[in-house]
């Protein structure tokens, strides 16, 4: 009882990501990596800190921070410090806009169409740590149709997309692009020409990166954007709303999305914006969109899907 | 024409190996590969093409696998 009360910087803890653990006087540390990018040094600076705080290991979440464990309260300036010699920042918990996750994008994976970290980044910078004053607000960016980061569980998911176009005298008839279209939007015509039916493109631009000649371009380049998806007890998958975002309008359209959803959720209390856009129609939120990004946004839509993830019959025994 | 014979072998040691044949060969060389359908024929095309070679053709033969008609571009 005599001991002096341990000085603390509340302002570090304004933003969340010191979490509770089960032990006393004890916290989990949730670290800013936006994108899942982490720099060498910054990765030599974490585990310093970790080693001279933390428990005997860190955690790798499944949104892509690294987890300090085991940090006892009273230490909480120092982490803050040592980390910032790195520039490594603490990340958010809450009703927030959270870090934003990311692929690898298309630097070095020979599948990206965009570019997600520069994204990524981009969405960490100027959104994070944005109360809400709801529920979470997560953030991911796919750079390809195969979506490694599941783009539609996230509240706005972002996917990288490609309008093809072909030039039919460069077309040599080789056929690769009609065989490497998995969703057969390409047929082989009776001239020997690749056939687009674009109802059943999904925009992986595939026939682009195959095609030997050069033939087939991409016409348009940006993000299929799915809204009002989420995990956890209740699962939401999210739906289309806008089609060929341009990179550069990824934050302003985040931004669009929180306008909406503070206002459409005020009195709801504690409610994720899929459920939000379930109570007020997908066509409200379109409407919203279309002021500000008439070009993209989808003229129709449906709400977010309803996973019935419980559908499993189970009786315990006994109690039949 | 040389053919590279790269059928039962999985992605990505059938890509390796055609670079492994490629790099003993002449710029401007015209070669076949042959590939196997599925994964292999719609991934191996496209990574010798990001490599800078000149993709020509390519034609299913009679039992399914495919043949790639391929120059090699050294850059």
């Amino acid at each position: 009882m005599s001991e002096t009360p341990a000085k603390i910087d509340l302002n570090n803890l304004k933003a969340g990501g010191f979490i509770k653990e089960r032990g006393k006087d004890l916290f989990t540390v949730r670290l800013r990596v936006p994108g899942g990018r982490m720099s060498i040094p910054r990765l030599k600076k974490i585990a310093d800190v970790a080693e001279k705080f933390g428990g005997e290991f860190v955690h790798l979440s499944v949104r892509q921070s690294i987890e300090l464990i085991n940090i006892n309260y009273k230490h909480f300036d120092a982490v803050v410090e040592e980390l910032g010699e790195a520039s490594q920042k603490v990340a958010s918990c809450g009703a927030r806009i959270r870090v934003p996750v990311a692929c690898g994008g298309c630097e070095y994976n020979p599948n990206g169409l965009v570019d997600t970290q520069k994204n990524a980044l981009e969405v960490d910078e100027k959104l994070f740590g944005t109360p809400t004053g709801h529920h979470k607000f997560k953030v991911a960016f796919a750079g390809c149709p195969f979506d490694c980061p599941k783009s539609a569980t996230n509240d706005v998911g972002f996917q990288g997309a490609v309008y093809p176009a072909l030039d039919r005298d460069a077309c040599i008839s080789c056929g690769l692009c009609v065989k490497n279209c998995t969703p057969q939007a390409l047929v082989m015509g009776a001239d020997n020409k690749p056939h687009f039916t674009s109802e059943k493109c999904i925009w992986c631009g595939d026939c682009v990166k195959v095609c030997p000649t050069a033939a087939w371009t991409a016409a348009k380049t940006g993000y299929t954007v799915r809204i009002g998806g989420k995990w956890g007890r209740n699962p939401l998958v999210g739906t289309v709303f806008a089609i060929f975002l341009p990179e550069e309008k990824a934050v302003d359209f985040i931004a669009a999305v929180v306008a909406w959803y503070k206002e459409k959720a005020a009195s709801l209390g504690r409610i994720r914006l899929g459920d939000v856009i379930i109570r007020e129609g997908a066509q409200a939120l379109i409407d919203h969109l279309k002021k500000d990004f008439p070009e993209y946004v989808v003229t129709e839509t449906v709400a977010p899907q309803v996973i019935n993830t419980q559908a499993g019959v189970f009786t315990v025994s006994g109690q039949e | 024409m040389q053919v590279i014979d790269l059928r039962g072998v999985s992605c990505p040691t059938n890509f390796v190996k055609a670079k492994l044949a490629l790099e003993v060969l002449d710029n401007g060389t015209v070669v076949q590969m042959l590939i196997d359908d599925g994964e292999p024929v719609k991934n191996v095309p496209r990574s010798l093409k990001a490599d800078g070679h000149r993709l020509i053709g390519l034609q299913q033969a009679a039992d399914g696998h495919y043949v790639l008609e391929l120059e090699k571009v050294e850059e």
